[in-house]
């Protein structure tokens, strides 16, 4: 079996999971100072598969790609501990804004500069949007097939893959040719834990940006060890159309936002009581709501 | 002619999908408030009869890939021959299920369409937007409302210059109703061989086991709902035992699911299963809106928490402000005692 070039697509999102009561301001917008960031659960899946065919074809290589500000360079870091082989970073103020289909040409105009592929690995969908659309809008950019919601490969051949699908009412298994990409859903095994040498080699890694308030011990690792430095590619490195990404390029836009305040019913609150139980109980059997 | 609303209608073994006739009904509101058409597509196998199904929700004109290989769905030839039709047929609203067919397949069109595409949504509607730095007012666009960060907020998307303006909807969302059963409705059958390239077959589906999941949500008169409130998968238990001594189903949040204590496929919410009981027992669930989206129109809402602020606690009829580990057996024993 010949060695596959595999992408990561990652994405470094706020934790919605734990949103507490100060997540959200006073006028109903978001207090993302309050809300920590994760690597996106589903991307952890994918990340976990690609390393779980790399184990299985000896020499495939891994490269993780996100897009994100200079904070997502967590993402790359993260990647490299658990034991991908290269890691790059899109990140420029003027990609921000972006809706999928800006993000999607983005990451296509850097995956196209990685190119040769086998294969593009992402999660179903991220925490912050759970759109699941970004995957397929890739897909079709690249002109190469899609597999969604992919929880197993069952076999790697020298020309194509077969994965198991887990859809709403079942399970399907299909074989898809190289180059081809597949997203992967929340029901794959989950991410290995960081690699504690690998931590230690990658804990330094940091991108330009991050370096210029690097302090001279970090400056001097990256002269020695330029691995340590992690590419950072700006609109011009990726060569991206400034009418295609961020808001310009991005057709769906937030009208408004509401912080929806639910209005009090009439309640009637009770206690765990005996007497307030049973009392409740007895309303529900007579007005015919149940028994 | 007024462009149309289009929905793309799923279909296995002859049978259009709920989703589809709910998308079909919510598309026909939306027609009706813009005075335009409202079509539809569809690819599938043996589809001579299937307009029977259709016409009744009030559609104007089907178009029709009949073709063998069209059924199971996979994403290339039913990519080329929505495109196709997109492409000719320009409406200006396109609405899709937010099921494991749509969700593969809206995304992958309006990238290749150059469009916007907003998932999930629980309201659709039509308005105006006024876009300042253009100084022109953009009368009669889809108003795509869906939650959004997690379920904390709901957000009102819009797409006034890249159309068509698509949407995905969950199952459950859209109330289905027959529009008239005797609508005459135009039907189109499309050439696939035309369309669609042998190439767009290099997806080969290997084994397929679908079936109807056991679980029915949608149509449980009583649905007992645990949050990441209940602790544990243990606890579930208590729910268990009082949905099946009512009669009714258990249900999640998601923050349940995520957390392992149920199954995927009884989550209640946005992401899950919309949800129209006539009596809703939610324990230790604090009522994001990603929950509340679905369950808020159940006729009687029970709130079993030990935070009295929780959010839930404003959609109750009952509050009860405690354990449920105390709460629910009680609820069992008293209920056994006056039943008749």
């Amino acid at each position: 079996m010949r060695p596959l070039k595999i992408i990561v697509l990652a994405k470094q999102v706020p934790d919605t999971r734990h949103v507490g009561p100060d997540a959200m301001k006073p006028d109903g917008t978001v207090n993302r100072g309050k809300l920590s960031t994760v690597f996106n659960p589903d991307d952890l899946h994918a990340l976990e598969l690609a390393l779980n065919i790399k184990d299985r074809v000896p020499g495939t290589e891994v490269t993780i790609l996100t897009m994100g500000p200079q904070k997502a360079a967590d993402i790359i870091r993260e990647g490299y501990y658990r034991g991908v082989d290269n890691g790059v970073m899109i990140s420029d103020r003027r990609f921000g804004g972006a809706d999928t289909l800006a993000t999607s040409y983005t990451l296509v105009k850097g995956i196209e500069k990685l190119a040769p592929y086998d294969l593009i690995l992402g999660g179903r969908q991220a925490i912050d949007g759970d759109t699941a659309q970004v995957g397929p809008q890739c897909a079709n950019k690249l002109k190469i097939p899609q597999v969604t919601y992919v929880e197993k490969v069952i076999e790697i051949n020298e020309d194509a893959i077969v994965a198991r699908r887990r859809l709403e009412k079942g399970i399907e298994t299909v074989s898809a040719p190289f180059p081809c990409l597949i997203t992967v859903h929340g029901s794959s095994p989950t991410c290995r834990s960081r690699h504690a040498k690998k931590v230690m080699k990658y804990k330094y890694a940091r991108t330009k940006t991050e370096l210029r308030s690097a302090d001279d011990l970090i400056l001097s690792l990256h002269e020695q060890r330029p691995y340590l430095t992690i590419p950072e590619w700006s609109v011009e490195d990726i060569n991206a159309d400034l009418e295609k990404i961020g808001l310009a390029g991005s057709p769906t836009k937030v009208k408004s936002v509401e912080n929806i305040v639910l209005t009090a019913n009439e309640a009637k609150i009770l206690n765990d009581s005996d007497a307030d139980i049973e009392m409740m109980i007895k309303e529900l059997i007579e007005h015919h709501t149940i028994g | 002619m007024m462009k149309s609303v289009m929905v793309y209608c799923e279909v296995e073994n002859q049978k259009v999908a709920d989703i589809s006739q709910e998308l079909l009904s919510a598309g026909k509101r939306l027609a009706q408030k813009l005075g335009c058409p409202l079509n539809a597509m569809i690819f599938g196998a043996n589809l001579k009869d299937i307009k029977n199904q259709i016409a009744p929700f009030g559609v104007d004109k089907l178009i029709v890939g009949d073709d063998a290989r069209l059924e199971p769905y996979r994403t290339l030839p039913h990519a080329a021959l929505a495109t196709e039709i997109l492409k000719s047929e320009d409406p200006q609203i396109v609405l899709f299920g937010a099921t494991s067919v749509g969700r593969d397949l809206a995304p992958r069109l309006a990238s290749q369409l150059n469009c916007g595409l907003t998932a999930d949504c629980t309201i659709l509607d039509i308005g105006d937007h006024f876009v300042k730095k253009e100084k022109k007012e953009y009368k009669d666009l889809l108003y795509a409302i869906r939650p959004a960060f997690g379920g904390s907020i709901m957000a009102n998307i819009i797409n006034w210059d890249m159309h068509p303006q698509m949407a995905t909807v969950r199952e459950g969302v859209m109330k289905k109703e027959i529009f008239d059963t005797n609508y005459t409705m135009e039907v189109e059958n499309i050439n696939v061989n035309e369309i669609v390239k042998e190439e767009d077959f290099v997806v080969k589906i290997i084994e397929r086991h679908i079936k109807e999941s056991g679980v029915n949500l949608k149509d449980a008169p009583i649905i007992v709902a645990g949050g990441y409130g209940v602790g544990s998968k243990q606890n579930f238990e208590y729910l268990q035992e009082l949905a099946q001594l009512l009669g009714g189903e258990v249900g999640g949040s998601r923050a349940a699911v995520d957390a392992g204590f149920i199954d995927h496929d009884r989550q209640i919410g946005q992401t899950g299963t919309t949800v129209r009981p006539k009596l809703y027992i939610a324990a230790g669930i604090s009522g994001a809106i990603q929950h509340t989206a679905g369950m808020q129109d159940a006729s009687m809402i029970i709130s079993i928490n030990n935070d009295p602020d929780a959010p839930i606690n404003k959609l109750a009829d009952y509050v009860i402000n405690g354990d449920l580990g105390v709460v629910v057996p009680k609820m069992i024993k008293y209920y056994k005692a006056n039943a008749k």
